[in-house]
C-alpha cells in the first residue's frame, strides 16, 4: 500500500505562529518521505529546542525532541548503532550553530550517513527574538534593544569546512524545491546539510517573506518585484566533486564558499556542494569491523535464555597467572 | 620466610616504572603470592614524578600498607620523596651516581615539598643531598645498596659489542626491577620469563632487555651483601588473575552485551574506553563476531547523547568518565530520565574540586553523582569496591538500567582504575541478562511508550521497531510521548517514574544493596574502594581479636535505608570511612535515617588509604582515643 503524505502527519495540535515559514518545511518533509515511500518505522525526526524542536512531533514516525544543540549527538549515535535507519535531524540556527557549533563542526568530520535541516530564521523565536548567529551585524530585528554586535556565522561554508558533504539552502515557501532537495540529501550518501531560510513573521521583521520576494524592489522598466531569492539550478552552477582530485575538490568547494556569501540583492537556493567520494562513518568502521554493517550493534545478539552469549574465555585466559 | 613485603619503584613520568612494576607482580604472581599494586603519578607526558608500589603477601590482601620494604631508585627525586619511607631492616637500591645531588638541583619538586624536606635534612643536620637522606635512611635501619645504572650499562654494552646500549637510560627500569630480584634471590627464569612476555609486543626490544634482565640479576646475586631475605615459592592458586583495575568494568561491559561506547578523553576514565576498543570483536557463542563501537566524541555531552542515541535503538549502550565530564552530561543524563532511557555512566573518580587533583583518588562526587540535575527522575547510583566486584556490578547496572528503564550511575574510581591486584579469575556462569520489558516485536497498531502501566514501566519499543512507533522529550509528555503541559497528566506521570525509586528498593535483592563483611558493637559503614583497606585493616585487628562490623553500601541512589536501619541495629559505634573532606556517605546516612556517624575517617590527599592508617585510627577510636573525625594523610 503506497503511503501518501496524510499518513506522515500527527494528530498533534501544531501551534506556530500563523504564517510561520516552519509550516513549510514540516510540509516538504512529509512531502519528501511519502515521495521516497520510506516506511514509517525505519525513519526518524531528531529535534533540537526551540519552536523547530516541536517538528518531530507533527511528522507520524519516530521522533525524537531532544536538547539545545545536541540534537546531532542523539541522531548520529541511532545512525552509528541501527545504519538501517534514514534519520533526519531537524532544529534551529540558534540550536544548531551557537550553543550546538561544537557538535555541527564534529559531525562534519564524521560525515555519518545522514540528513540534517537547519531552520534558518536569523531570530531566536521561542524566548522572543533574541539575535541568533545567523543575524547580521548591525540588524536590529523587532525586539533588540540595540543592533547585532557579532558578525553573523556562514552555515552553508561552515558546513564545508567541517566536512559535510552535501551542503544545500532552501527557502521554506518554495516547498517543491525544498522537498527536492530534501529528497536529495536524504540520498545523498554522507551528512547532508540543508540550511532552510524561514521567515519568522512575528520577530525578524527585517527578512520576511515580503523582503525575500523583493516587493521594495521594482524594475524601474518592468515594474514589476525583483526577488531577492534565485536557484542554483537554473544557472550553470556544478556542485558536484566529479573526481577525487585537489584542483576538483578545491574548485568545489571555493565556488561553494563563494556563491554562499552571496546576500541582500542575490541570494542562491539549491545545491551548493556535494561529494560523494568521501566516506561515509558508517562505511569507515567497517575497516575496523569488518561485518558491522551487516550486524551492527542493533542487530546483534547478546544473551540467549538470559544468558551472555559473548565469550570472554580469551581475554581472561591473557590475564591467567 | 617473608610473608608481606612491599617493594617501590619511582621515576621521572615516561621512564618505565610501570614496566618495571609489571614485571615485578607477574614474578610475584606466578611464584604463588598475591599482589596490590598502585600506580601514582602527576597530570603530566614526561618528567614528572611517578611511582609505583607492589605489595605482595602469602595471603589475601586488597590494599596497600604504610611503609615500604624495598625501594629502587634511578633518580635523585625518588629516593628524596620515598627515602624516609623505607621501614626499619628495609632496603635501598640507588644509582651511587647521584649521591652529590642536591634538593635545590630537582626542578620538579613543587616548593612545599621542598621546604619539607629541606625543613627536615636541617633539623637532623644532614647535609641537603641524596647522601644525606640516605644516611638518615640508614640510621633508621634499612640497609643501603648502591650501584651506578650507567657503569651497568656501559659493561653490558661492552660485553654485547654493542655500542648504543651504554646510553640507553631508558632500561634503567629493567635493571632497577632486575637487581631487586636478585637480591631478593628469586630465580631468574621467573625474572626472564615475565621480561619475555611483558615485552612480547616490542620484538626488537626483547632481546635486549633480556640481557639487561641477566646481566643486572647476576650483578645483584654476585655483589651485593646477602640479605636473608627468602620468598618461598608457592602453587599458584587455581583461577588465579593479575588485573589492572580497570578491567572489571571493560571485561563485564563485554560479557554484559554494552554494544556501544562513548567518550571523551579523561584520566582515569579513559583506559576503559581503550581497552574496549583494543578488543573490539567479539567471540559470540554459536554465531558471526560481534563487535562494540566505541566512539571517541568531540566532548562528554555528545559522549552521553550518542549513547542515548544509541541506547532508543535497543543497544546496551554506555559512556566512561570522571568528574568533569559527569557534570557536563548531565542535561542529557536529565533527558534520559524523564524519558526512561537505559544508559550506563561508568564514573570513574578521581579528586576534586573543578579539575583538582587530576590524576589522583577522590571519592568526592557521590552527592554530585546522586542530586545532579534538571528537575526531579528516577536514576540508580551504584558503587563497586573492588576489581572483582566491578566486574559482576557492570554487568548487573545494564540489567538494572533496562529492567527499571532508567539511567544508571556506576561509581568507579582512581584508586580501582590505577590498582594491579590478582584476583579470582571472573566467573561468567554467574553472569545473567535480564533486558526487562525490551519488546522484539508489537503486533498491535496501538502501541504507546509511556503507557500506564501496574508497576509503573511500559514496554519499551525501540526505533526501526514496526508498530513500535513512539515519540520523545525534553518536555513533559502524554502516554505517546508528546508535550503535554496538562496538570493532571503532569501529576501521573511524575507519580510513574518517582514510584519507580521504591519499586527498585523492592525488587534490587538486600544482598545486591549492601554488603555485610562483618559484625560487631563498632560497625565501619563506607561504599566504593575503601572496601580494600578496610577489609584488610579489620583483618589486622582481627587477629588481635578485635572484631569489627563493616557494611559496604553499593546502592546508595535509590537509599536502602531501612535495610540499615535493620543492619545497623546490632552495632553500638558507628564509623563513617570515605575519601572525601565532608563524609558524603555520612550525610546520606543522616538525612535517612535521622543518625550522625559517631566516627568519621576522611582522607582527601588524593592517595588512597592504607590498611595500616585505617588499623591505627580505629584502634585509636576502639580505646576511646579518637577524634569525632579522623583525617587520613599518609602518602607521597
Amino acid at each position: 500500500m503506497a503511503l501518501k503524505i496524510g499518513d506522515y502527519k500527527t494528530e498533534v495540535h501544531n501551534d506556530w505562529c500563523p504564517g510561520c515559514g516552519d509550516f513549510g518545511i514540516v510540509n516538504s518533509i512529509q512531502m519528501a518521505l511519502a515521495e521516497m515511500e520510506i516506511p514509517r518505522h525505519q525513519t526518524v525526526i531528531f529535534s533540537g529546542i526551540g519552536c523547530s524542536g516541536k517538528t518531530s512531533h507533527f511528522i507520524n514516525v519516530f521522533g525524537v525532541h531532544t536538547l539545545h544543540g545536541r540534537v546531532l549527538t542523539f541522531a548520529q549515535g541511532a545512525k552509528i548503532s541501527n545504519p538501517n535507519l534514514k534519520i533526519i535531524a531537524v532544529g534551529g540556527d540558534g540550536d544548531g550553530l551557537g550553543i550546538g557549533a561544537g557538535h555541527f563542526v564534529a559531525a562534519g568530520r564524521r560525515n555519518v550517513d545522514m540528513t540534517y535541516i537547519i531552520f534558518d530564521n536569523a531570530v531566536y523565536g521561542l524566548t522572543k527574538g533574541q539575535a541568533s548567529p545567523t543575524l547580521r551585524l548591525g540588524e536590529k530585528t523587532k525586539s533588540l534593544p540595540t543592533p547585532n554586535t557579532n558578525y553573523n556565522v556562514n552555515p552553508i561554508g561552515l558546513a564545508i569546512v567541517s566536512g559535510f558533504t552535501f551542503a544545500a539552502r532552501g527557502y521554506s515557501y518554495d516547498v517543491r524545491q525544498l522537498k527536492d532537495l530534501i529528497i536529495a540529501a536524504v540520498n545523498h550518501k554522507g551528512l547532508a546539510f540543508v540550511d532552510v531560510l524561514q521567515p519568522c513573521p512575528t520577530y525578524n521583521d527585517i527578512n520576511t517573506k515580503d523582503w525575500f520576494s523583493g516587493v521594495d524592489r521594482i524594475d524601474e522598466t518592468t515594474k514589476k518585484t525583483m526577488p531577492r531569492i534565485y536557484k542554483l539550478e537554473d544557472t550553470d552552477y556544478d556542485p558536484v566533486v566529479h573526481y577525487s582530485d585537489e584542483t576538483e575538490l578545491n574548485q568545489k568547494k571555493t565556488q561553494a564558499m563563494i556563491k554562499s556569501l552571496e546576500w541582500d540583492t542575490k541570494i542562491p537556493t539549491g545545491i551548493f556542494y556535494k561529494n560523494e567520494l568521501i566516506t561515509p562513518y558508517t562505511i569507515r568502521l567497517t575497516d575496523k569491523i569488518p561485518n558491522y554493517i551487516e550486524n551492527p550493534s542493533a542487530l546483534q545478539n547478546i544473551s540467549k535464555n538470559n544468558v551472555p552469549i559473548t565469550k570472554i574465555n580469551q581475554i581472561l585466559d591473557s590475564y591467567k597467572v | 620466610m617473608v610473608t608481606d613485603f612491599t617493594w617501590m619503584i619511582g621515576g621521572p613520568q615516561g621512564s618505565g616504572v610501570e614496566t618495571a612494576a609489571n614485571i615485578f607482580s607477574q614474578v610475584f604472581s606466578k611464584m604463588g603470592y598475591q599482589i596490590f599494586g598502585k600506580r601514582e603519578y602527576y597530570s603530566n607526558i614526561k618528567g614528572e614524578h611517578s611511582y609505583f608500589a607492589v605489595r605482595v603477601s602469602e595471603k589475601q590482601i586488597h590494599s596497600s600498607v604504610k611503609g615500604t620494604n624495598m625501594l629502587i631508585a634511578f633518580d635523585a627525586e625518588t629516593i628524596f620523596r620515598h627515602a624516609d619511607d623505607v621501614l626499619e631492616n628495609g632496603i635501598v637500591i640507588y644509582d651511587s651516581t647521584l649521591e652529590n645531588v642536591k634538593v635545590s638541583d630537582v626542578i620538579t619538586f613543587d616548593n612545599d615539598f621542598k621546604e619539607r624536606l629541606e625543613n627536615l635534612l636541617k633539623s637532623k643536620n644532614k647535609e641537603d643531598t641524596v647522601k644525606g637522606i640516605l644516611e638518615l635512611t640508614s640510621e633508621n635501619g634499612a640497609s643501603i645498596h648502591s650501584v651506578s645504572f650507567r657503569s651497568l650499562l656501559t659493561e653490558l654494552s661492552e660485553k654485547l659489542e654493542n655500542p648504543h646500549i651504554k646510553n640507553m637510560s631508558r632500561m634503567f627500569n629493567v635493571l632497577g626491577v632486575s637487581l631487586s630480584l636478585g637480591l631478593l634471590m628469586i630465580p631468574s627464569e621467573k625474572l626472564i620469563e615475565s621480561v619475555n612476555s611483558i615485552f612480547s609486543k616490542k620484538k626488537s626490544i626483547v632481546e635486549m632487555n633480556v640481557s639487561a634482565a641477566n646481566f643486572a640479576y647476576n650483578y645483584a646475586t654476585a655483589k651485593f651483601e646477602n640479605i636473608g631475605l627468602k620468598f618461598e615459592e608457592k602453587e599458584i592458586e587455581e583461577n588465579t588473575l593479575l588485573v589492572q583495575g580497570y578491567y572489571g568494568t571493560s571485561i563485564g561491559k563485554i560479557i554484559a552485551g554494552c554494544r556501544f561506547q562513548s567518550y571523551y578523553p579523561i584520566t582515569p576514565a579513559t583506559d576503559e574506553s581503550n581497552f574496549l576498543e583494543t578488543n573490539e570483536i567479539l567471540e559470540i557463542n554459536e554465531d558471526r563476531p560481534g563487535s562494540t563501537l566505541v566512539i571517541q566524541t568531540e566532548d562528554e555531552i555528545s559522549a552521553i547523547g550518542m549513547a542515548i542515541g544509541s541506547s532508543l535503538t535497543g543497544v546496551r549502550s554506555a559512556t566512561c568518565t570522571s568528574g568533569p565530564g559527569f557534570v557536563l552530561m548531565i542535561e542529557c543524563l536529565s533527558w534520559a530520565g524523564i524519558n526512561e532511557v537505559p544508559v550506563v555512566i561508568t564514573f570513574y573518580q578521581r579528586s576534586g574540586p573543578s579539575t583538582g587533583l587530576p590524576t589522583r583518588h577522590g571519592q568526592d562526587d557521590l552527592l554530585c553523582a546522586i542530586n545532579s540535575g534538571v528537575g526531579e527522575f528516577p536514576r540508580i547510583v551504584y558503587a563497586s569496591g573492588s576489581v572483582s566486584d566491578s566486574f559482576y556490578d557492570t554487568t548487573q547496572v545494564f540489567n538494572y538500567a533496562d529492567v527499571f528503564q532508567v539511567p544508571v550511575i556506576h561509581m568507579m574510581d582512581k584508586f580501582i582504575a590505577s590498582s594491579v591486584t590478582t584476583c579470582q579469575r571472573f566467573d561468567e556462569t554467574r553472569v545473567h541478562i535480564d533486558r526487562g520489558k525490551l519488546l522484539d516485536e508489537i503486533s498491535s497498531k496501538n502501541y504507546r511508550r509511556f503507557e500506564h502501566t501496574e508497576d509503573g514501566l511500559s514496554p519499551r519499543s525501540k526505533l526501526g521497531l514496526e508498530n513500535g512507533i513512539f515519540w520523545n522529550t525534553g518536555d513533559e509528555s502524554d502516554i505517546q510521548g508528546h508535550i503535554s503541559e496538562d496538570p493532571v497528566n503532569r501529576v501521573q506521570m511524575m507519580d510513574k517514574r518517582q514510584s519507580r525509586l521504591d519499586y527498585i528498593l523492592e525488587k534490587i535483592p538486600e544482598s545486591e544493596q549492601i554488603i555485610k563483611h562483618s559484625e560487631g558493637d563498632f560497625c565501619i559503614v563506607s561504599w566504593g574502594s575503601t572496601q580494600g583497606p578496610v577489609l584488610d585493616a579489620i583483618e589486622m585487628l582481627k587477629n588481635e581479636g578485635i572484631d569489627i562490623g563493616f557494611i559496604e553500601i553499593k546502592l546508595l541512589h535509590p537509599f536502602p535505608k531501612e535495610l540499615l536501619k535493620k543492619l545497623f541495629s546490632n552495632s553500638k559505634t558507628i564509623i563513617d570511612i570515605e575519601a572525601n573532606y565532608t563524609g558524603q556517605l555520612g550525610s546520606l546516612i543522616r538525612q535517612n535515617l535521622e543518625k550522625d556517624p559517631d566516627y568519621y575517617i576522611l582522607k582527601f590527599t588524593g592517595r588512597p588509604m592504607t590498611c595500616t592508617e585505617l588499623y591505627d585510627t580505629l584502634k585509636k577510636i576502639v580505646s576511646g582515643t579518637a577524634q569525632k573525625r579522623e583525617v587520613l594523610t599518609y602518602g607521597a
